[in-house]
C-alpha cells in the first residue's frame, strides 16, 4: 500500500494514533461492555455480537438494533432504522474528505470503515491543526474498532460484573467532546455556528425521533455559519 | 431470529451503515470542492460536535426534555474552562470523568 511507502520513521505515526486513540478507547470499553451486556440478555451469543460488531461498528444503532431484535423487529425495519441513524456519518466522511485529496481509493475504503463520531472528531481536529499523517489517522480508526470489538464481546461475558459509572468514566466520550469543540473554534464564526447548533440540535432532539438530530442541527448550523460568514465579508467589501 | 436471518440482518446493517461513510471520501477526494462547500464542510465539525453534546448535557433521554439541572452540565463547565485554558485532551476526559464523578456522587 502507498501510504507505508514514504516513511521515515516507521513507528512515530502509529505512536501519534495510538496517543491519540486512548480517550476513545477509554469511553468505548464501558458502552461496549455495556452493550455486550444487553445483547447477552437479548437472547445473542457471544459470536453473534463479534459478527455485529465486525460489520457494524456503530454503536448507538448496534444498541437499537439489540434492543428492536430483542422486540421482535423484523430485518427491514432494523436495517431502515440503522441507515437513518448512521446518516451522520455522510457529513462526517464529506468533511474528512477536504484530507484526502488526490489519496488512493484502497487506502479511503479501508479508512472509511472506522469513521465513527469519536474517531471523525478526533482525527478532524489534528488534521486541522495541521500536524496529522493520515497513517496515524488510519491506525486510530483501526485501534478503536479494535477495543470496540473485544468490549463488546467482553461484556457478554463479563459485563454484569463491573458497576455501573464507576470513575465517572461514562463522562469520558462528553469531555473529549467537549475538548475537540474547543479546538475546533479558530474564530466567532466557529463559536457562533456551535451555539446556533446546540440550540437547534436540543429543538430537533425533543421534536424529532430517534437521532435525526445530529444531522438536522448540523446542517442549519453551518449553513447559518456560513451564509452569516458571507454577510459579513460583503459588508466589509462594501 | 435464526443464526442465518441474523447474518443477513447485520450484514445488511454493516453495509448501509458502510456506504454513507465510505462513499463522500472516494467520491469528494477525486476532484476539487468548489469553496462554497469546502467552506460549507468547514464549519461542519464545529456543529456537529456541538449537536452531539447538546442533548448529552441539557436534556433528559425519557421523555425527552430541556433541563437545566443535569450533573453532566454541572460537570461540563469546569471541564469547558479546563479545556479552553489548557487546550489538553487527556487533562480535560481526566478532569472531566472526575468533575462528574463529583457531581454524581455530592449532588
Amino acid at each position: 500500500m502507498n501510504c507505508c511507502r514514504n516513511s521515515g520513521q516507521n513507528t512515530g505515526y502509529l505512536k501519534a494514533g495510538l496517543s491519540a486513540a486512548w480517550p476513545i478507547c477509554l469511553g468505548f470499553v464501558p458502552i461496549g461492555l455495556s452493550l455486550g451486556v444487553l445483547a447477552q440478555k437479548g437472547g445473542l451469543i457471544p459470536w453473534q455480537i463479534a459478527v455485529m460488531s465486525v460489520l457494524v461498528f456503530a454503536g448507538s444503532s448496534q444498541f437499537i438494533a439489540v434492543a428492536m431484535i430483542g422486540g421482535g423487529a423484523s430485518i427491514p425495519a432494523i436495517v431502515a432504522t440503522t441507515f437513518v441513524v448512521n446518516l451522520r456519518h455522510l457529513l462526517m466522511s464529506s468533511a474528512l474528505a477536504v484530507h484526502f485529496q488526490g489519496v488512493s481509493r484502497r487506502f479511503l475504503v479501508l479508512f472509511a470503515y472506522g469513521v465513527t463520531d469519536e474517531s471523525f472528531a478526533a482525527n478532524m481536529a489534528r488534521f486541522t491543526s495541521g500536524e496529522w499523517d493520515r497513517r496515524s489517522a488510519l491506525t486510530l480508526n483501526q485501534l478503536t474498532n479494535a477495543i470496540w470489538i473485544i468490549s463488546t464481546v467482553a461484556g457478554a461475558y463479563l459485563g454484569q460484573f463491573i458497576p455501573a459509572g464507576a470513575f465517572g468514566i461514562d463522562y469520558a466520550l462528553t469531555g473529549m467532546f467537549i475538548c475537540l469543540l474547543v479546538f475546533q473554534l479558530r474564530n466567532r464564526i466557529f463559536a457562533i455556528t456551535a451555539v446556533i447548533s446546540t440550540i437547534c440540535s436540543l429543538l430537533a432532539y425533543i421534536w424529532l425521533p430517534g437521532n435525526i438530530y445530529v444531522i438536522v442541527a448540523s446542517c442549519l448550523a453551518a449553513t447559518a455559519g456560513f451564509l452569516l460568514k458571507r454577510i459579513w465579508r460583503s459588508r466589509v467589501v462594501l | 431470529m435464526n443464526s442465518r436471518d441474523y447474518l443477513y440482518l447485520v450484514l445488511a446493517m454493516g453495509a448501509v451503515t458502510y456506504l454513507p461513510r465510505m462513499l463522500p471520501l472516494v467520491l469528494l477526494s477525486r476532484r476539487k470542492l468548489p469553496v462554497w462547500l469546502a467552506e460549507w464542510l468547514e464549519l461542519i465539525p464545529a456543529a456537529i460536535l456541538s449537536a452531539l453534546i447538546a442533548p448529552a448535557i441539557f436534556a433528559q433521554s425519557n421523555p425527552r426534555v430541556i433541563t437545566f439541572g443535569k450533573p453532566e452540565l454541572i460537570a461540563a463547565i469546569p471541564t469547558l474552562l479546563f479545556a479552553l485554558k489548557t487546550r489538553s485532551l487527556a487533562g480535560t476526559v481526566l478532569i472531566g470523568m472526575f468533575c462528574y464523578w463529583l457531581a454524581v456522587t455530592f449532588l
